[in-house]
């Protein structure tokens, strides 16, 4: 029996619940066994603490305000909080992970880091942390996300790192993971691989839940001095594969009280074939490493999802997020291209904050979902909005 | 014993072909398949094509895009392999990715092997604890041999265990790589397959990944029971498509007598 506690947790065998594990070729084995064995050790240590704890608060500038919003809490007649990770160093949560994993390969010995991107805020996140710490780095990214994201393209390059472009299959974000997988298998020794979510084999979904969940350890603090509570009543944030989500839950998961509300990127609309809601339309399957909820078609090939938003668009999710779904603990709305665009442009003139596509769509929960005057809401703005200027020009008319 | 088992048993130099089904066109499947057995190959890898493979190099990649363009499916696999006993005496085995077998069924993937005469089957992407924890007695009780992959970088103990519970052959991955990435065997090479061989295993070994030419697959003969060519046939069938005398010209210029 899984004691109460650790509902939410993964289990010995890298399990959530139904869903997560390590479906790998025999070849990535002996790289994952190793992360496998050391990574809570790495994680727990206080050396690896103290050098993490001291990157986020003075390289990263955490903590990260959680902002009340007061002017979007008088239109929703309700108190809507910030967590403000846009204002971390590059612009979005990927960070937190990218230090945090830079020090366990630095403590693994491994000295060549490798990363997937789809839009490039992961790369780019990849790549500062590489350059802070003097190690190589090879970023794989889809042809087709290289063509439309060319600053970050730029910014990668500029802080050192090889941008390697994936060719196979669909040309973008997975087809970069498979790339980056590649590699891993025909560089076993030197190389770290740096995932940029809560997804692939375990250890990673674990690992990159407890780097992000920085999020959430400052929200439980911050809440308390600003409310007359000590939890807050929602905790929303949009999901890819689920990171900033994992970030933000990961220590309110066991606690019933705060109801958990996970947005996915429904597209054009979640049946208009133009779409990355996986919860809504997927089913149970195995990409890159986990076992999950997945866009597949009948014949068990995996479709490529899409949404304007580049960070969303992946056609499988994080394993502890489908357990979560299954479990019922979270649930998860979907939002639309258009959602998405109208909840950036109300924040952005309500606020002052142009928010990243992809956290646009954790705002969009406001036209979702009725809140209670007295509730406490906090949504996680996973980024900003900078790298998608080029999308709002081309949408507002600016 | 299945064909597969007796296979391993009695020949030495095990001349062995992996292609993707349904390329260069989607019904090349059987055509191939018959030439290779008229050519004296001794064992085929059939690749059920997936979207994300993510264990190949670009030719295997390629030639799997191909096939599912073509309208290649698990589906349309057994439909055409269906009959194929009438012709083919060689031990068949489907090799693949996890996921559209997972799609399909296990439990009726499995038994659909069996009904058509498929020996084995190589999913590189299931773990040993899943197959063992949940799939094993399946494909046991079906006859069904699963293939599981070594590498350099296995652990002695791991290779023992994986012994253990293999009853077909154990696919002896050259390096560390994916498919269709090196040429040549290295002196390290040589001395992992020897450390291997010092285990004192019961499994029969076949060496994969990097054998492209007749130099390289005497090599890998020396050192086990025979060895797999895949990248460097797919290539063949890329250029000559299902041409039966280009097959045949490939497999004698490599096999040994
Ligand atoms: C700003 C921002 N938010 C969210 C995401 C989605 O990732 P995840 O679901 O792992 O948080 C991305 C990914 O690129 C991103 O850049």
């Amino acid at each position: 029996m899984m004691s109460d506690k650790n509902k939410y947790k993964v289990d010995e065998k890298g399990m959530y619940g139904r869903f997560g594990g390590a479906f790998i070729p025999e070849m990535l084995q002996p790289n994952i066994e190793n992360l496998k064995n050391v990574y809570l050790d790495i994680i727990n240590s206080d050396a690896f603490q103290k050098e993490y704890k001291s990157l986020l608060k003075d390289y990263v500038g955490r903590p990260s305000p959680l902002y009340f919003a007061k002017r979007l809490s008088e239109k929703y007649d309700t108190n809507i909080y910030l967590k403000r990770e846009d204002l971390n160093h590059t612009g979005a949560h990927k960070v937190n992970n990218t230090v945090g994993q830079i020090l366990i390969a630095k403590h693994m010995g491994k000295d060549r880091i490798i990363a997937e991107t789809g839009a490039g805020q992961h790369g780019v996140a990849t790549a500062t942390a590489c350059a802070l710490m003097g190690l190589r780095c090879v970023v794989y990214m889809g042809e087709i996300d290289i063509k439309r994201q060319a600053p970050n393209v730029a910014r990668m390059k500029m802080l050192g790192a090889e941008v390697v472009a994936a060719t196979s299959g669909s040309k973008t974000l997975k087809d970069a993971t498979n790339e980056a997988l590649r590699d891993w298998i025909c560089n076993p020794e030197d190389t770290f691989y740096l995932i940029g979510s809560v997804v692939g084999p375990h250890p990673y979904p674990d690992m990159v839940a407890r780097l992000q969940a920085i999020i959430s350890e400052e929200i439980a603090w911050q809440i308390k001095e600003k409310t007359s509570k000590d939890y807050p009543d929602y905790v929303v944030a949009c999901v890819g594969g689920g990171s900033n989500a994992a970030g933000s839950f990961y220590h309110f998961m066991d606690d019933e009280r705060v109801n958990l509300i996970a947005v996915e990127a429904s597209g054009m609309g979640v049946d208009s074939g133009e779409t990355a809601a996986t919860i809504a339309l997927g089913d149970l399957g195995v990409i890159h490493g986990s076992k999950t909820f997945l866009m597949q078609s009948d014949d068990g090939q995996i479709t490529e999802p899409y949404s304007i938003s580049a960070g969303l668009d992946y056609p499988g999710i994080g394993p502890l997020h489908a357990h979560l779904h299954d479990t019922k603990r979270a649930s998860i709305l979907s939002a639309t291209d258009q959602d998405a665009l109208d909840s950036a442009m109300e924040l952005t003139q309500l606020e002052g904050i142009i928010p990243a596509l992809e956290s646009s769509h954790a705002l969009a929960v406001l036209k979702k979902k009725k809140f209670k005057k007295n509730d406490s809401v906090v949504i996680t703005l996973s980024g900003r909005g900078d790298k998608d200027m080029e999308t709002y020009m081309k949408h507002f008319g600016f | 014993m299945n064909r597969l088992q007796k296979l391993l048993k009695e020949q030495k130099d095990i001349f062995s072909v992996y292609y993707t089904a349904g390329y260069p066109n989607l019904n090349d499947t059987m055509p191939v398949l018959n030439a290779l057995q008229k050519s004296g190959t001794h064992l085929v890898e059939l690749g059920m094509p997936f979207s994300d493979p993510l264990a190949d190099g670009p030719t295997i990649q390629k030639s799997s895009e191909q096939a599912l363009e073509n309208g290649m499916s698990l589906k349309v696999l057994f439909e055409q392999i269906k009959d194929m006993r009438s012709s083919i005496d060689m031990p068949i085995v489907l090799m693949g990715y996890f996921n559209p077998v997972f799609k399909y069924g296990v439990e009726a993937f499995v038994k659909k092997c069996s009904e058509v005469g498929v020996d084995g089957v190589i999913l590189p992407d299931l773990p040993f604890d899943e197959y063992q924890d949940n799939y094993q007695d399946l494909f046991e009780q079906n006859g069904i041999s699963n293939i599981f992959l070594i590498t350099p970088q296995t652990p002695d103990e791991r290779i023992k265990l994986i012994d253990d519970n293999s009853n077909g052959f154990i696919y002896m991955v050259s390096s560390a790589s994916v498919t269709g990435a090196k040429k040549g065997l290295s002196d390290e090479q040589i001395t992992y397959f020897n450390r291997v061989n010092n285990l004192g295993l019961s499994t029969g070994r076949l060496i994969g990944f990097g054998i492209s030419n007749k130099e390289t697959f005497q090599t890998a003969c020396d050192f086990a029971s025979g060895a797999i060519i895949g990248s460097a046939f797919v290539k063949l069938l890329d250029e000559n498509g299902a041409s039966e005398k280009a097959i045949a010209d490939f497999v004698k210029n490599i096999k040994n007598n």
